[in-house]
């Protein structure tokens, strides 16, 4: 099992989202973030005072996946991610040690199977 | 001392109200400018409130040093003289016709010049460029506007053949919204339409300024009496039943829909009933004002669930709000108008076929020119330089591509920059001993 972390362009999170139900991967949290990468940064003025803005708005997926999943998830990330300009984002893949279903109790593999699949 | 007295043949009482009147007008398009920013997205927040305050600059300067005499300059046919150009001849004496001050009457018809321009950015916002609609803006006041309004109150053809239009049907209502159709035509749809929801960010914006537009005409429709008389009392409280109605009667087509009421299909449907007694207010009696207010929900309701499953991204349903409901209120003071309340002229139903006539004329001829003199406008504007930038800005958003802000904005990661240079720069010509 895997933790599927994905940092993304806000405008492009529903492409994310289209790519990653056609992968069939269907358990996912989203949140948004702010954070800093290799971009420019913006310049914006507000009644004289000129501001640098270090951090840029994103999107960040967080897909918990069984081990077959995880290259399908990654593809489907860059695929809908990708605009092929710098502040596409990145995506990190950490070991996952348990997962736990709380309606059920179920642990693990069954945890991370969506229900009906 | 006489700017200190009243030139003769102004009365002070209309002088009053008029001013109050030009005030409330002006206020509409704020209004308008909350209405119009909470239907957009969030990163087009700032943007589409600026095309409202654009428009409260270069509509009323071109309106002052050329528009207002197209289109109240003499009785041309097809357009004024340019007698008032710069305002020439633009006094306290009052305005022919009315019993106030003429500059008076100039300040109240720009306030409509600024709104109708506004209007029109509902169906170009989130992807046209800030440049070239100020450019648009100020063409269109003057070559769009100022000709429709001469049609309509500057004795033009319209008014010459006998068509009613009490407050602006014709270049307010239907100029906008036949004109939003080109634009939205010519500057073409949104790169995520039809393949995104693209949803509006702020339903409260949008309750709040419909509300406001709400207020502000009363003085619109109230104001277009040119004074303290019964035409505008009438119109006033048509403004406040037409509206009424139409809220009633959008209520029942969104249960029938969805089951359930909407808040924006309600301050969509405010708009509506406002539009549709705008060109009827002073003609009508305040039953048929109710009646219009029930009618003038179907179409808009219609073209507005039309619209969205087609191609036409006119995104903010200009034409739907704006020109069918104005349209509606053209061809119902033909039907229902009354010599009784107005003074003026009789409909289809109280004897006078003849006027339904002189409204279909208007409703031929005002989103014909409308329609076919903005595309040509925004052809040639667009055949200079682009209309709309790259994709890659619609994705960041107009509000930090073309102003520099953002409506949201966290300070988070902020540094301020100083004009001698960035706050580590300063610091580090205080010394080093400083720290």
């Amino acid at each position: 099992m895997k933790l599927v972390i994905a940092v993304v362009r806000p405008d492009k999170a529903n492409d994310v989202l289209e790519a990653l139900y056609r992968a069939e991967v269907r358990g996912l949290s989203l949140s948004r973030v702010q954070g800093h990468g290799g971009e420019l940064e913006r310049v914006e003025t507000y009644r004289g005072a000129t501001v640098k803005m270090g951090l840029t708005d994103k999107v960040r997926f967080e897909i918990a996946v069984s081990d077959e999943f995880v290259e399908p998830t990654i593809d489907a990330l860059c695929e809908g991610g990708q605009t092929g300009e710098v502040g596409d984002g990145k995506i990190f893949v950490v070991a996952l040690e348990r997962v736990v279903r709380i309606r059920t109790g179920e642990r693990d593999h069954g945890a991370v199977t969506p229900v009906g699949s | 001392m006489r700017a200190l007295q009243a030139a003769a043949g102004v009365d002070a009482g209309d002088t009053a109200w008029m001013l109050a009147a030009t005030a409330l007008v002006l206020l509409m398009t704020p209004a308008l400018g909350l209405f119009y920013a909470g239907l957009v997205r969030e990163k087009n927040t700032l943007n589409t409130f600026m095309m409202c305050v654009a428009a409260l600059s270069v509509a009323t300067i071109c309106f002052a040093l050329v528009g207002y005499s197209l289109a109240f300059d003499g009785d041309g046919s097809l357009v004024g003289g340019l007698g008032h150009v710069f305002l020439q001849g633009v006094g306290f004496e009052p305005r022919d016709g009315t019993t106030i001050p003429h500059l008076l009457f100039f300040a109240f018809q720009t306030t409509f010049c600024i709104i109708t321009t506004a209007l029109v950015s509902g169906a170009v916002v989130e992807r046209m460029r800030f440049g070239p609609f100020l450019i648009f803006a100020a063409l269109w006041s003057i070559l769009v506007y100022s000709v429709l309004a001469h049609w309509a109150f500057g004795g033009g053809w319209l008014q010459a053949g006998g068509t009613l239009d009490f407050a602006g049907g014709i270049p307010v209502e239907m100029g906008s919204g036949f004109s939003a159709l080109a634009a939205a035509l010519v500057v073409g749809a949104r790169k995520d339409y039809g393949r995104q929801a693209l949803l509006p960010h702020n339903a409260m914006y949008v309750l709040v300024g419909a509300g406001l537009l709400w207020f502000g005409w009363f003085g619109f429709n109230g104001g277009s009496g040119f004074g303290a008389n019964d035409a505008s009392v009438l119109a006033f409280v048509n403004t406040l039943l037409t509206p009424a109605a139409a809220l009633l009667v959008w209520f029942v087509l969104d249960l029938l829909r969805g089951r359930q009421v909407t808040a924006i299909g309600a301050a969509t449907a405010i708009i509506v009933g406002c539009v549709a007694i705008t060109p009827a207010g002073g003609f009508i009696s305040p039953g048929w004002a109710l009646v219009l207010g029930g009618l003038a929900a179907l179409p808009s309701y219609a073209v507005i669930v039309w619209r969205t499953r087609t191609r036409v991204d006119e995104t903010l349903d200009v034409l739907a709000a704006h020109g069918i409901a104005g349209l509606t209120g053209i061809v119902f003071i033909g039907v229902v108008a009354q010599m009784s309340w107005n003074g003026v002229s009789d409909g289809l139903l109280y004897g006078n076929a003849e006027q339904l006539g002189s409204q279909l004329l208007a409703v031929l001829a005002a989103p014909a020119y409308a329609f076919g003199a903005t595309y040509a406008l925004l052809r040639i504007i667009g055949a200079f330089t682009a209309l709309r930038g790259p994709d890659r800005d619609e994705a960041v958003g107009m509000d930090i591509i073309h102003h520099g802000e953002e409506a949201y904005v966290r300070g988070e990661g902020a540094i301020l920059i100083t004009p001698e240079g960035s706050v580590e720069d300063e610091l580090a010509a205080v010394g080093p001993g400083s720290r």
